[in-house]
């Protein structure tokens, strides 16, 4: 370790060398492309938390209260394809793993450093396209675009479509690099279950992401091709089954909601042994249940569709199969919850964050066995309940676990450090804006309010209140984390190496890391987790169970 | 616990209401349960085992088999448990029983249309006997919507290529939302409707006199609904074409010749006579193919029909 800085000139670091836009935008540096992701995917998640605030506010009161109908449903489309394809989608796996993964394996950079940036480029070209259509008539489908409704309205579905397709293609092109970078560079010494369970869960979406996302593919060409040619694959009208898009769709976005919250998994694994400085509880049990929820979730998907119309036994097997999927994420929770007894527990702000996690995806999880069930998803379907389900799945699991590597990985990302007690009071606000916006909208779903609702009976408006009220002490904790995370950069490098004690290969870098990543050849001494004082020698396994 | 309930889920109105409640507070009363164990947890360790030195050394625990079993087989348990609660609520959500009443629902952008077995037509509006099982059989003409009632518990996507049913038995007199749950667009929350459960003596009584709307209908509009939603269209002509029976076009004060010979001047008792005893003349040329409509005609809708056939010079 004496000579890491052995070959280069002191301050010396990716970000500032070399030097120039054209560097950044030709780079193979999987640190760059990260980076570039990661403010990529932040301007998309505030364009789709700037929609959800006016979701918001449109719901203060029935009929109009500051847009019309058609605008509302373009809003909130945008909304959930921004935040879905543009932010949550990529927000891990791209932004935080591409900079972490190659690192965490000791290795200098992904397997195909090039097809990185490409998939860089076609995400920036998806959204591109995704947004223009704002002023191509926009898209008013929903993100789910059901057909016939989606094959037979106006505006520009086919351009987003297209669009969606163009961005599927970046997330393959991730998935199948993480797989290769996984299996071929890890560092010396570096077995399966040496590994982070931060690459464990890469691992399991990426399998996922190479799986699934093709069927997205195929599923918005056809729709492109129905609206341009009239095929006659989804139109009633053209002897098509509208259903039949359903199926192709949710066989991509159930699997989609593990892209999701995978990654969601895989900084939680690494927060919780970190700030509790002890190992971690059934290392081989979070590893698997991860891998078997990337199979099972490709079963699910009839799940979506219980009052389409889908025969009774299909329901009553997805209906079964969705509730033995929920058992490996239930096992993870009580892995973590047994990680932080006995610990040595830090409250740091990445801390709260997985502590937000627990308790959030907790619900997500907990609500999800009301909509498993056949009988209580009749009457819970396509109202708020569902919204209120998979918002605390979707941003209390994984935004809530994105904001937390965020911080976790802010100092080695950029060698600085943010003001700790700002960053407690914008996870506190947080939390609580969180649950104000969404615990409400268990109860409107539970009472019969549908979901994707512009008007509304005037019952429901108090609750709507209330969870307005709650967008903005959320939009407010979001505001205050950008602008002390941004601050930062009006200081100097002040980040040490390893300011939380992280036992993980990333750690040993410097902060910000070279371009080559280390000036030494990594081997791995010991596991990922492990905080035992006396370790045991190289060649005797750190886990086993 | 029921304020709880009803605080939740709001009134129940229908049989299959309280099997899906009771379901939906055991889920609830198994999730508080695991939800305070999960969150009682964090908060006894975070005060119990927070960092006091950076230098606390901790237990090296990699993992416990025996806990890991139980943690995982047992919530397996509950939740085999509850699928099977889900499923059997599921499936009788899906068979309707068979005394009920029929009622054809037809939706398009943004209008739910009531068809009942006698030809009687509603818009956003239906009215059904407490303690009845009905049955909806439901068909779309444009994109997929879904029938909701959130008093009944019931819910269904209406398909526009195929057709999908639900049924209810509503338990108490009232009047219960029907909103739409698929989204269709612009009109797509203002897709509303009414379903009024009536006793038995209202709906009988609503049965015969007919819709609001339909007794304010001056007769002549009120015949024109009857030839085109009793199937009269089918084989009666407007336009003096010939069809399956003579044209209604200026059919009235004409004389008729029948198939016996004899005639007659086609009055006002000679068309009451026509629909309801269709057999007793037949007209010259035709076949004695049409049914009676005996009892299928409120008296003002019969007095529509003629007045419409008057209408048609």
């Amino acid at each position: 370790m004496a000579d890491v800085h052995a070959h280069h000139a002191p301050g010396e670091h990716y970000l500032n060398s070399p030097k120039g836009l054209k560097s950044w935008l030709l780079t193979v540096d999987h640190k760059r492309i990260g980076v570039m992701y990661l403010w990529s995917v932040l301007a998309a998640f505030f364009l789709g938390g700037i929609m959800a605030l006016l979701v918001r506010i449109e719901l203060l009161s029935p009929k109009q209260t500051i847009m019309t109908a058609e605008a509302y449903n373009q809003v909130f489309t945008l909304h959930g394809a921004i935040m879905v394809f543009l932010f949550i989608i990529p927000s891990v796996p791209a932004a935080l793993g591409n900079f972490v993964l190659p690192l965490m394996l000791g290795a200098k950079d992904v397997a195909f450093p090039r097809l990185n940036l490409v998939s860089l480029y076609l995400y920036w070209v998806g959204a591109a396209m995704a947004l223009t259509t704002i002023f191509f008539g926009g898209i008013d489908t929903g993100w789910t675009f059901y057909t016939p409704y989606s094959t037979s309205t106006g505006g520009a579905v086919g351009l987003v479509a297209l669009a969606v397709f163009v961005a599927g293609f970046s997330s393959i092109f991730t998935g199948v690099n993480f797989i290769a970078t996984i299996h071929k560079l890890r560092a010396p010494g570096q077995g399966w279950f040496q590994l982070p369970l931060f690459v464990w869960s890469m691992y399991a979406t990426a399998l996922i992401q190479v799986m699934a996302t093709p069927v997205l593919g195929i599923t918005v060409l056809l729709l492109f091709m129905e609206r341009l040619f009239h095929v006659g694959i989804f139109d009633p009208a053209l002897g098509g089954d509208p259903v039949l898009f359903q199926h192709f769709f949710w066989f991509y976005s159930h699997p989609a909601v593990y892209i999701m919250i995978v990654p969601g998994f895989a900084i939680i694994s690494e927060i919780i042994p970190v700030f509790s400085k002890k190992t971690i509880f059934g290392y081989r049990a979070i590893a698997f249940s991860s891998i078997a929820i990337a199979i099972v979730g490709f079963l699910v998907w009839g799940h979506h569709m219980f009052i389409s119309g889908q025969s009774t036994l299909a329901g009553a097997i997805f209906s079964f199969l969705t509730f033995l999927v929920a058992i490996p994420s239930a096992v993870k929770v009580f892995n973590w919850l047994a990680t932080m007894y006995r610990g040595s527990i830090d409250l740091k702000a990445p801390m709260l964050y997985a502590i937000s996690f627990l308790m959030l995806f907790s619900i997500g999880g907990l609500t999800g066995i009301y909509l498993g069930a056949l009988a209580v998803d009749i009457h819970l379907h396509d109202t708020y309940f569902i919204v209120a389900h998979f918002h605390y799945v979707m941003m209390g699991g994984t935004v809530i676990a994105f904001l937390g590597g965020l911080h976790y990985w802010w100092p080695k990302m950029f060698g600085r450090m943010y003001n700790e007690r700002l960053a407690q009071i914008g996870c506190a606000l947080v939390f609580i804006g969180f649950n104000v916006t969404f615990f409400t909208q268990f109860l409107l779903g539970t009472r019969g309010m549908p979901r994707r609702y512009y008007n509304y009976l005037p019952q429901f408006q108090e609750l709507h209140q209330i969870s307005t009220v709650g967008s903005w002490i959320l939009g407010a904790g979001l505001f205050l984390t950008a602008a002390y995370l941004l601050a930062t950069f009006r200081k100097p490098m002040d980040a040490e190496m390893n300011p939380w004690g992280g036992k993980t290969l990333e750690w040993e870098a410097q902060s910000p890391p070279i371009t080559q990543n280390f000036d030494f050849d990594p081997v791995l001494k010991h596991g990922p987790y492990d905080y035992r004082p006396e370790r045991p020698k190289l060649d005797e396994p750190v886990h086993h169970g | 616990m029921t304020w709880l309930r009803d605080w939740m889920m709001g009134p129940q109105a229908s049989t299959l209401a309280p099997n899906i409640d009771n379901l939906f507070m055991f889920i609830s009363a198994v999730n508080t349960f695991f939800f305070v164990l999960i969150v009682g947890l964090i908060l006894v360790f975070v005060k119990k085992y927070r960092r006091r030195s950076p230098n606390e050394i901790t237990p090296h625990i990699t993992h416990n088999q025996t806990l890991e079993i139980i943690w995982s087989v047992l919530p397996l348990f509950i939740l085999i448990g509850i699928f099977f609660w889900g499923f059997h609520g599921y499936v009788v959500a899906q068979i309707s029983p068979a005394n009920s009443i029929e009622i054809q629902v037809t939706a398009k952008k943004w209008v739910w249309q009531f068809e009942y077995p006698d030809g009687m037509r509603t818009l956003n509006d239906i009215h059904v006997p407490v303690n009845r099982p009905v049955r909806l059989v439901m068909n779309s003409e444009d994109v997929i919507h879904s029938f909701f009632v959130p008093a009944f518990r019931i819910k269904k996507d209406v398909l526009p290529n195929r057709y999908t049913e639900a049924w209810f038995h509503a338990t108490r007199p009232g009047v219960y939302q029907v909103l739409c749950t698929e989204y269709c667009g612009k009109g797509h929350s203002d897709m509303l409707a009414k379903i009024h459960v009536d006793d038995d003596a209202t709906y009988q009584k609503w049965l015969v006199e007919g819709d609001e709307e339909m007794k304010k209908m001056p007769l002549k509009e009120l015949g024109q609904l009857v030839y085109e939603n009793k199937g009269c269209a089918t084989c009666h002509s407007l336009d003096g074409t010939r069809g399956q029976g003579p044209t209604w076009k200026g059919v009235f004060g004409q004389t008729r010749q029948f198939a016996d010979g004899s005639s007659a001047v086609a009055d006002e008792n000679y068309i009451r006579e026509s629909v309801l005893d269709p057999q007793k003349h037949i007209v010259q040329g035709y076949e004695p193919i049409m049914p009676t409509y005996q009892g299928l005609m409120r008296p003002r809708e019969l007095l529509g029909a003629i007045e419409y056939i008057k209408s048609l010079k």
